[in-house]
């Protein structure tokens, strides 16, 4: 019984201080060494001051602003500090409810359209945190923006194109808006 | 489905099948000692390690003898990780000053990463510290793989041999196991991610000035830091506006490798790999989900080429492959259909050039439904339960495909390890089926199959849904086990059934919205994981000494082949059959009546 118990100990030791202590350090030293700004959370500087991350998303309501994804985290939404997706289950009448919320905030913010609402600008992102939305949910926001901020709808298009990332490698994943990067594009053409 | 999200899902299996065959082979030398020269350098440090150790690398163990070292070297992790959550608050590296975690909640979860669980009850970003997260839960990320890993090449030498009393040496398994598979292949992999966007420092987290201000309804605390509440029960809250937006930090790529490679699935974020931090691009999120199916697949190559007929690994492949197109196929159809629902409400859920459709609740952009369902079947076809979308939210019928899968004892690739010798479990069963057929002893690789072995294969067969479907059973009679269920009515239901499902099977995938971090389910999941885990190995590695103690049949006129479509069809029915007449009453209870009231109720 107590036979294997030395090797036990002394392999769980040296073990964990390879896996536990020199691997994370070695992975770190690497990563700060060769690839600071992704080991730092790939953060945006504007006149020498943070402003967010590129892969974070962030909660805009103003409506002269492109919106994100809806977020569930709480308490404020977007909080990057407590990553959480809604949980709400396909038939909870609750699930419903906040997306006829969405849909009527939507549609208040911009009587004329009557388009179909594209489903990712009103169901909450897995992790709370998505930054990006779908080329279809920028799509529609264009008319709300252009009006707000007295620009050319054909403008803001080639703005959402300048920022809109394809598959990778032409084959993952899908197409998306990253709406920070755009909003930070669109105060800096536009205030 | 589009032709790209075909085109998706045909490269990942074109890229993991050619991987099976370089890795099972390369694995299969490691465990004989007989190291490829690449390698051969770190073979003076590998024996310097023994001599410390006092162990003598050529000795060999009969099964009861490396059982009790696997007990050992598993109630070490569990006392390290308890300990390491409970003394959090007086160790280093914890800029956030994270104090001691609950008891049971540490409790479930040092038993939650030794069993390679990585069922998550706390909140990472705001429960644990970075010397938590590297020193306690990676290593055991480790740790529990490596074990898995050795467990299923100890059953496969007992059929490789025979005559023979012993199936090899824990020690030099789990030594070889980590330092020649698992460490280069998480330190290759955590590089790519940090390239992709992955974080690895280990500063405090930084607060950012936003661009929009965000208002939002912050609950109120009394002096004591408890929430006010008002006359009804209802918190009390005040409107707030803020610039700013504090996002969490931490060595993470170094965790995010081991923790797909190992089939671990425990996030370092609570929202794990939706996190963008965790899985930032689809290049990442391919990554992750190759890593993931990566060893299990390749252990069945292993399996081939240590029993002297790589066919026979082959066949063990082919049955996993079938059984995952299969279900991956349920799930991509259910997630893309959406929610009816939704259509009511002037939603647009139609698949597009511009956009991915479907139901996008719980999902990320990035994404997009194709990534998502083929996330989730991954990862609950293995025993891994990494997230990168939030099951709970799943439509009922996608959300059956990840609760099946591991109901079915995660034997579709499976967990590293665990995925192997649970599927020739089931092969040993589907041999003794055909012989009760045909009215012939029952063989397997020239060993006959006598009671003694099927009645451990009965144990693994047997316990998982026992502890399932009895803990279910209680969890919904009592009152603290539905006071945590989230979502009403045959939803709520199917959060316990999955909880528990998610428990024996060591995946760790959740239906997330039932708030688990109470002591019911913090200590009924934690026995739970633990007998799913150990109560399968031991009787596994007796069969192992049983197979090893056998005489070897030579192939005869009556012989019957286990390397043939014939057999791969036998071995899915035995899957399917042993698995669906145990659990669907419960699912019929749960995701078949939800299905049935949401097509109905539109």
């Amino acid at each position: 019984m107590l036979k294997e118990f030395r090797p036990a100990i002394t392999s769980f030791l040296i073990l964990t201080a390879v896996t536990g202590i020199a691997y994370p350090l070695a992975v770190t030293g690497i990563a700060q060494a060769l690839m600071p700004d992704q080991a730092n959370g790939s953060l945006i500087v504007k006149d020498g001051k943070a402003v967010g991350s590129e892969l974070i998303g962030q909660s805009f309501s103003d409506p002269k602003y492109f919106w994100g994804r809806p977020s569930a985290t709480g308490p404020m939404p977007d909080n990057a500090s407590a990553s959480s997706g809604s949980n709400l289950g396909p038939t909870n009448p609750a699930l419903i409810d906040a997306v006829k919320g969405r849909v009527q905030a939507l549609h208040d913010a911009d009587p004329g359209n009557t388009a179909p609402v594209p489903v990712d600008l009103v169901t909450a992102s897995g992790s709370g945190l998505d930054p990006q939305i779908s080329p279809a949910a920028a799509a529609y926001q264009i008319g709300r923006v252009a009006r707000l901020r007295g620009m050319q709808p054909a403008a803001l298009q080639q703005l959402i194109a300048q920022y809109t990332e394809q598959r990778q490698f032409g084959m993952l994943g899908e197409p998306r808006v990253n709406v920070l990067q755009l909003n930070l594009a669109l105060d800096a053409v536009h205030r | 489905m589009t032709d790209n999200g075909l085109l998706q899902i045909g490269l990942y299996l074109v890229v993991l099948l050619a991987l099976v065959k370089p890795l099972g082979r390369y694995m299969a030398h490691i465990y004989d000692g007989d190291m490829p020269a690449f390698v051969r350098w770190m073979k003076p440090a590998e024996n310097l390690f023994y001599r410390i150790c006092g162990v003598d690398s050529g000795e060999e163990m009969r099964w009861t003898r490396y059982a009790l070292a696997m007990l050992w070297f598993s109630l070490l992790g569990v006392l390290a990780v308890y300990g390491l959550q409970r003394l959090q608050g007086m160790l280093p590296l914890n800029p956030q000053h994270f104090g001691a975690v609950t008891p049971d909640s540490s409790f479930n979860t040092a038993i939650s990463f030794m069993t390679n669980t990585n069922w998550q009850g706390y909140v990472g970003e705001s429960t644990m510290s970075y010397l938590t997260q590297m020193l306690g839960l990676a290593v055991q990320n480790f740790f529990s793989a490596a074990m898995g890993m050795a467990v299923a090449i100890a059953l496969i030498r007992g059929f490789a041999r025979h005559t023979v009393e012993t199936i090899g040496n824990f020690w030099t398994d789990i030594t070889r196991g980590t330092l020649y598979i698992l460490l280069p292949l998480s330190l290759l992999l955590a590089l790519v991610l940090v390239g992709q966007g992955v974080v690895q420092n280990f500063s405090p987290y930084r607060t950012v000035t936003t661009i929009d201000a965000t208002t939002y309804d912050n609950p109120k605390t009394d002096a004591a830091g408890n929430p006010l509440k008002d006359a009804a029960g209802n918190p009390v809250t005040e409107k707030v506006t803020t610039h700013e937006q504090t996002i969490a930090m931490g060595p993470v790529a170094s965790q995010e490798a081991i923790k797909q490679i190992g089939t671990n699935g425990g996030g370092f974020f609570n929202a794990n790999s939706a996190h963008p931090f965790e899985n930032p691009t689809p290049l990442s999120n391919f990554l992750a989900m190759l890593a993931i199916f990566l060893i299990p697949g390749a252990l069945c190559y292993t399996f081939g080429y240590m029993v002297g007929d790589t066919r026979q690994g082959w066949a063990i492949l082919a049955a996993m492959t079938v059984l995952f197109v299969g279900f991956l196929a349920v799930a991509e159809y259910a997630e893309l259909q959406g929610n009816p629902a939704f259509t009511a409400l002037g939603v647009d859920q139609t698949a597009s050039i511009s956009q991915s459709g479907g139901n996008m609740e719980g999902k990320e952009t990035r994404f997009g439904i194709v990534n998502s369902a083929l996330f989730a079947t991954i990862t609950t076809a293995a025993s891994c339960g990494a997230v990168n979308s939030m099951h709970d939210s799943f439509t009922p019928l996608g959300g059956m495909v990840p609760l099946a899968q591991i109901q079915l004892g995660e034997v579709v690739f499976g967990g590293v390890g665990s995925g192997l010798y649970g599927m020739l479990i089931y092969a040993v069963i589907a041999v003794f089926i055909a012989g009760l057929m045909i009215g012939r002893t029952p063989e397997y690789l020239g060993k006959k199959i006598e009671s003694f072995d099927i009645k451990m294969a009965s144990l693994v067969i047997l316990i998982p849904p026992m502890i399932i479907l009895g803990g279910t059973a209680l969890a919904v009679m009592l009152d603290a086990g539905k006071s945590s269920i989230f979502n009403p009515g045959a939803h709520g239901f199917s959060e316990v059934l999955y909880a528990f499902t998610s428990a024996v099977g060591n995946n760790g995938s959740a239906f997330a919205g039932i708030s688990a971090n109470t002591p019911f389910y913090n200590i009924a999941l934690g026995f739970a994981m633990f007998f799913g885990r150990i109560w399968l190995m031991i009787p596994v590695l007796a069969l192992a000494g049983s197979m090893a103690a056998k005489k070897r049949i030579p192939v005869g006129t009556g012989t019957m082949y286990t390397h043939t479509p014939l057999f791969v069809g036998l071995l899915i029915g035995t899957v399917i059959l042993v698995g669906a007449l145990t659990f669907v009453p419960a699912l019929g209870l749960g995701p078949i009546v939800e299905h049935l009231t949401m097509i109905g109720a539109h």
